[in-house]
């Protein structure tokens, strides 16, 4: 019998009993409802803890230092080690910056300095952010916006030290209410200026012959006026230094000032013409990468870290929280199995008779077991896209339902239910599957039926 | 396997047996019969219910296998066959007509009359003209879409009937065609069924208890009596012997 006769003969056969059919194929679809909505959950969340870690910079990110400043305990300064270890300068950026799978190399830059707001001076720490951080998790939802140019004489400041301007007293807890209180409270701040007072460093140094002290050099105060864009509730800095800075500018504006940094004063270490970064933070294309970028670095002679290992726990958690979850949402399906079962049993048993004629027509038993075969299938197919419906619909619903919820805690929206294509793809299959296993039996049973016997059957 | 047909028979049966076993006791359902039917041949198989006639028919169609003896349809040994070349007997070989019509009730008269052709494989341009000329046949082309239930008993049988030739057998099986049908549509029946064999030139094999029957429309007879044939098979109008309960309705 050719596939199309076949095809049809079943679809017939189906919509002769077309309620208790209907039932079975519900209940196939409510089991792969649920099992597409116990995945969707699961990649949902995976896909949201991936995004968040992303944005944090902690997966894409390798922290790339110079082993010249390693100091401490046990380590001498002329350690030999150290001394041939190349200069993290600019030179040293650019090499980074070619490494295949690499975005960007930027230095960091951060230093205390004093900020003077309303004729009051303010003591913090101000760290130069590129560009490229713009798409990082603690701009989402920012009061004000983000720097207009690398270059642009602006800044972004940290929530706590807006409020210590204003001299507004710091929440003292985290509640919905004071949160929103705050943030309503610094946005005046979005427009007014502050004046930045730093050190720099300036070529030569006074009475000192720069042919022979190239590194000499002197320090002159300076102040610039930075305009206030943005305020924000939490760091930026993913893993880059330990600055815990209030005061955000430009990349290229904060290395346009020259400040004096800390590593200047060690003697040796750099000139003007070859300023050394203490740390160039390296962003990677794509977090599988890290590990061959972290290894290149490490080649070129400098230190690097990253957060890989804990990607990697963080996989295997998320890999055991899928299997436990689709095992859960597969039991429902376990369940309207049996349900094919039963159905095709009883559809057996009433077309016994008619199974007699199809056999003394000429019917191969092979022919009979497909046709069983093929209305298990089409049930299961039918059940699982109908499933996958519902299971979309029902995560639809839920992510609503949650982000409500977030809104009315002043959190911003979230994704927490993912039904990628190969769920679609996989839970349809997966239908069919377990609807032909379950029709293995009936088939075989309604295969082996005497055409005789079968013929008497009333 | 195969003998020659040419000097046989196009059915033979050499000491068929088929017995069933019912707890202690052993039902002699087919006992040792044989006999040969050649091309073209109009044979009638007469006996009383329970004598074991459509026992028979069901092992020279190939839906049941005897316990011993052989069954042999154009040379080709039946019980050799495995149940695909049986189910391919079946397809191309013979057809068969039932007393209970046995007619899919959830299918149209014209996917009834399909289903052999479906099973074979037969292309869907070819099947629907194929399907109205063994309509045309017996005279039901008419009614293509309707179901047997709306149909009478002689319509399903005729329907039935036009399933059975759809194929184009060179051996036709009717067990008690008209068993289920008032005297007048048995005749009609009966006709449609003898003018395949004159016209058709198809082996007819008649299943029946109706001596009458037999003698108006084939040409031999065989006696059926306790799943033994009796020895005065012949013209189905000579009288039937003393001891068969069949025998004295000729």
């Amino acid at each position: 019998m050719k596939v199309r006769d076949l095809v049809e003969l079943a679809g017939r056969n189906l919509r002769e009993s077309a309620l208790r059919n209907a039932l079975t194929t519900l209940g196939i679809g409510v089991g792969v409802a649920s099992l597409v909505a116990m995945l969707a959950l699961g990649a949902g969340l995976q896909a949201m803890a991936t995004r968040r870690l992303e944005k944090s910079g902690l997966f894409d990110t390798v922290i790339v230092s110079s082993r010249r400043s390693e100091r401490g305990p046990g380590r001498s300064e002329t350690d030999e080690n150290s001394a041939s270890s190349p200069l993290l300068d600019e030179k040293a950026r650019l090499a980074i910056e070619r490494i295949p799978g690499v975005t960007e190399a930027a230095p960091e830059v951060d230093f205390g300095t004093e900020v003077r707001f309303d004729g009051k001076p303010y003591p913090s720490a101000v760290a130069g952010l590129p560009m490229s951080s713009r798409d990082r998790e603690a701009f989402e939802g920012m009061q004000g916006a983000f720097f207009s140019s690398g270059s642009a004489q602006e800044a972004i400041l940290r929530q706590e030290f807006a409020e210590d301007l204003l001299g507004l007293k710091h929440r003292p807890a985290e509640s919905s209410k004071s949160t929103g209180e705050a943030t309503a409270a610094v946005r005046p701040l979005i427009g007014k200026n502050l004046t930045l007072r730093y050190a720099e460093r300036v070529s030569g140094a006074q009475g000192a012959e720069p042919a022979t002290d190239a590194g000499a050099f002197s320090v002159v105060p300076r102040t610039a006026t930075l305009r206030i864009v943005g305020i924000i509730d939490e760091s930026p800095e993913g893993m880059r230094g330990p600055s815990g800075a209030s005061v955000f500018i430009p990349l290229t504006f904060a290395e346009s000032l020259h400040v004096l940094l800390p590593s200047d004063l060690r003697e040796g270490e750099t000139t003007l013409a070859t300023p050394a970064y203490r740390t160039v933070s390296v962003r990677v294309k794509n977090p599988a990468n890290t590990q061959a970028v972290e290894d290149a670095v490490k080649k070129m002679g400098f230190n690097a870290f990253s957060a890989l290992d804990a990607a990697h726990s963080l996989q295997r958690f998320f890999a055991v929280l899928n299997l436990f979850l689709g095992i859960f949402g597969s039991l429902a399906l376990a369940v309207a199995s049996l349900g094919i079962v039963n159905t095709l049993v009883m559809a057996i048993l009433e077309r016994r008779r008619e199974i007699g004629i199809l056999k003394a027509l000429g019917a191969t038993d092979a022919d009979v077991k497909k046709l069983f075969f093929a209305e298990a299938g089409a049930m299961g197919v039918l059940g699982g896209v109908l499933g996958v419906a519902m299971g979309w619909a029902l995560g639809r619903a839920i992510n609503g339902g949650t982000n409500v919820y977030l809104h009315t805690q002043n959190l911003p929206s979230e994704s927490i239910w993912l039904v990628p294509w190969w769920l679609v793809a996989g839970a349809i299959g997966f239908a069919v599957v377990v609807s032909m296993v379950s029709g293995l039996y009936p088939a075989a049973r309604a295969a082996k039926l005497d055409p005789v016997k079968a013929l008497r059957y009333e | 396997m195969a003998d020659s047909p040419s000097n046989r028979g196009i059915i033979r049966t050499v000491d068929v047996c088929r017995h069933y076993q019912m707890g202690d006791s052993v039902i002699r359902a087919v006992d040792g019969i044989s006999f040969e039917i050649g091309p073209g041949e109009f044979v009638a198989l007469l006996g009383s219910s329970g004598s074991g006639k459509s026992s028979l028919l069901n092992l020279i169609a190939g839906l049941d296998r005897p316990t011993s003896g052989e069954v042999l349809v154009n040379g080709s040994k039946l019980a050799e066959m495995t149940g695909e070349e049986l189910a391919h007997f079946r397809r191309y070989s013979i057809g068969i007509v039932f007393q209970a019509f046995n007619l899919i009730p959830t299918m149209t008269v014209m996917e009834n009359v399909e289903l052999p052709l479906r099973l074979a494989g037969t292309g869907r341009e070819s099947r629907g003209a194929v399907v109205r000329k063994a309509l045309d046949q017996v005279g039901l082309s008419r009614r293509l879409d309707h179901r047997p239930g709306e149909l009478s008993g002689g319509e399903q049988q005729r329907v039935a009937l036009a399933r059975a030739l759809v194929n184009s057998p060179q051996i036709l099986l009717a067990d008690e065609p008209t068993g289920n049908l008032d005297s007048r549509t048995g005749l009609e029946i009966m006709e449609l069924i003898h003018d395949c064999n004159q016209r058709l030139g198809m082996t007819v094999l008649l299943v029946t208890h109706e001596r009458a029957l037999a003698g108006r429309y084939a040409a031999r007879a065989l006696f059926l009596s306790d799943g033994k044939l009796a020895p005065e098979d012949g013209d189905p109008a000579t009288p039937a012997p003393p001891e068969s309960p069949a025998g004295g309705a000729l």
